[in-house]
């Protein structure tokens, strides 16, 4: 559910269609920047009602998806 | 002397998205001005604005920009890409052949207020969720002067990145500013112009406790420039663009040349935060110096001037003083006048530009937009303001003036080429 949600907000924000995008996807590869990935973030805080700090090892959808699923525990 | 030309224009505004439709809106006298939709007015003495209707900026410029910038920048580069595409300049080699080097072309942008429904929207954020829910886009959505640098992004322009600001005189001040950059030789192109979406209860509010605006509700008698009864203007929004490049420049790579411009005043009135001057001095010298020297005995039968003409019981009457005064008694009954903003409404820092491209195609067409809703002569406004109806006449010069809060007075020069 993550995943989809996260998905769903990226392809939103780049215009993208959502079957193009997968785990093994690099937010640097959509051409999105670190005002993009504040702005998904706050809204994934705000959706899953965890605390996220983004940080530059977090560059693909996977390793997100991974740290907000151990954030809601 | 360098020689500046148009090449394109643009505009979005509450009676078209483009110029054409804009055109045929000007010269058929429609009425923008309607009850406002963007809120509930329930509580608000002021009912009446020129919105932007018909128009979807996700479409023209994709959900991602839209989401990313305010409405004062998607409407200001709506205008610039209908300027730019009539222009057919490039200076991006990605985009196919450059034909403008893109060190010489430049922006030079403003806003009577900048991006202020991004401010209310996240101020309301921070009030009511705390400082950490102020959208990363806050600054970059906010700030005065990112529709010009916007602009300048789009199209590679690196001379020169400019955003002026002189309230209501803005959209003038930046063509006269853009102007000057390349009669001085700074740049062979500038994409000038001013933008404005502030259509918000804080800024209905504010214009309207400063007793600016009118609380007439009726949008058929609102806004009347010059009428007796005139008592307020109304608030609008919109963009509006023009492409200035040095003639020579254009006539090589086989422009399509609208019109030259060929003259800027800019005064001061230092006088009061709102309210004009009433010797109207300064206004007068603005004009003055906007004409060129070998058009000052121009018959003024021969002349078209867009008033700033706001419908406020001030600004109307201290314009006619200062065209009497530029003029003279005598001659100045012979200009042929109008407030387009009785069509418009007030667009603050988009109208100076808007208006321009009005006088611009006044020239053009030889046909002089109306005032309309005016039905009753005012002893003090006594010259012809082209009451309710568009005139056909040959028209030589056209000018164009703002005056801005603060006392900033901007006009602006054209003539056929």
């Amino acid at each position: 559910m993550v995943q989809e949600r996260i998905i769903e907000l990226l392809a939103e924000a780049t215009a993208t269609d959502a079957a193009e995008i997968t785990a093994d996807t690099a937010f640097a590869d959509l051409g999105i920047d670190s005002l993009d990935l504040t702005e998904m973030a706050m809204q994934l805080e705000e959706e899953f009602g965890i605390e996220l700090e983004m940080k530059p090892e977090i560059d693909t959808v996977g390793k997100l998806t991974e740290v907000v699923e151990s954030l809601k525990g | 002397m360098r020689r500046i030309v148009i090449t394109g224009m643009g505009v979005v505004t509450p009676i078209g998205n483009s110029v054409e439709e804009f055109k045929q809106a000007l010269f058929s006298g429609k009425n923008g001005i309607a009850k406002i939709t963007k809120f509930d007015t329930e509580d608000s003495k002021y009912q009446l604005a020129g919105e932007i209707k018909h128009l979807d900026p996700a479409e023209k410029l994709g959900k991602p920009f839209v989401r990313r910038n305010d409405p004062f920048t998607q409407y200001a580069v709506i205008a610039a890409d209908e300027a730019m595409a009539q222009s057919g300049l490039n200076a991006d080699a990605e985009k196919g052949e450059v034909n403008i080097d893109s060190e010489r072309m430049g922006v030079c942008f403003g806003s009577g207020i900048g991006g202020i429904e991004t401010l209310c929207a996240d101020h309301t954020n921070l009030l009511e969720k705390g400082m950490k829910k102020v959208s990363p886009f806050f600054v970059t959505k906010m700030i005065y002067n990112i529709a010009a640098g916007n602009l300048a992004i789009r199209y590679k322009a690196n001379a020169t990145c400019t955003a002026v600001s002189t309230a209501c005189a803005t959209g003038a001040t930046a063509i006269g500013e853009g102007y000057r950059t390349i009669l001085h030789d700074y740049a062979d192109v500038m994409i000038c112009g001013g933008s404005e979406a502030g259509v918000l209860p804080l800024t209905v509010a504010g214009f309207g406790n400063c007793q600016a605006l009118t609380d007439n509700t009726d949008p058929e008698t609102a806004c009347r420039p010059f009428d007796k009864n005139r008592d307020g203007f109304v608030m609008a929004e919109g963009a509006g663009v023009i492409i200035l490049e040095e003639y020579e420049h254009a006539k090589q790579r086989g422009a399509n040349i609208i019109a030259e411009i060929c003259g800027y005043g800019s005064t001061c009135d230092a006088h009061h935060v709102t309210a004009p001057d009433p010797e109207a001095k300064q206004v007068a010298r603005a004009f003055l110096q906007a004409i060129p020297e070998e058009l000052k005995n121009l018959d003024c039968e021969k002349i078209y001037v867009n008033a700033h003409g706001t419908s406020t019981p001030l600004n109307d009457k201290t314009e006619t003083k200062a065209l009497k005064n530029a003029f003279g008694e005598e001659q100045a009954k012979r200009l042929h006048i109008s407030s387009t903003k009785s069509m418009t409404g007030h667009m603050l820092g988009a109208t100076g530009t808007v208006e321009a491209i009005a006088a611009v195609l006044a020239l053009t067409e030889n046909t002089i937009p109306p005032t309309i809703h005016y039905a009753e002569p005012d002893p003090e406004c006594d010259l012809n303001y082209t009451p309710n109806q568009a005139v056909k006449t040959p028209v030589e010069l056209a000018l164009s003036s703002n005056l801005g809060f603060g006392g900033h007075n901007a006009v602006l020069a054209f003539r056929k080429i």
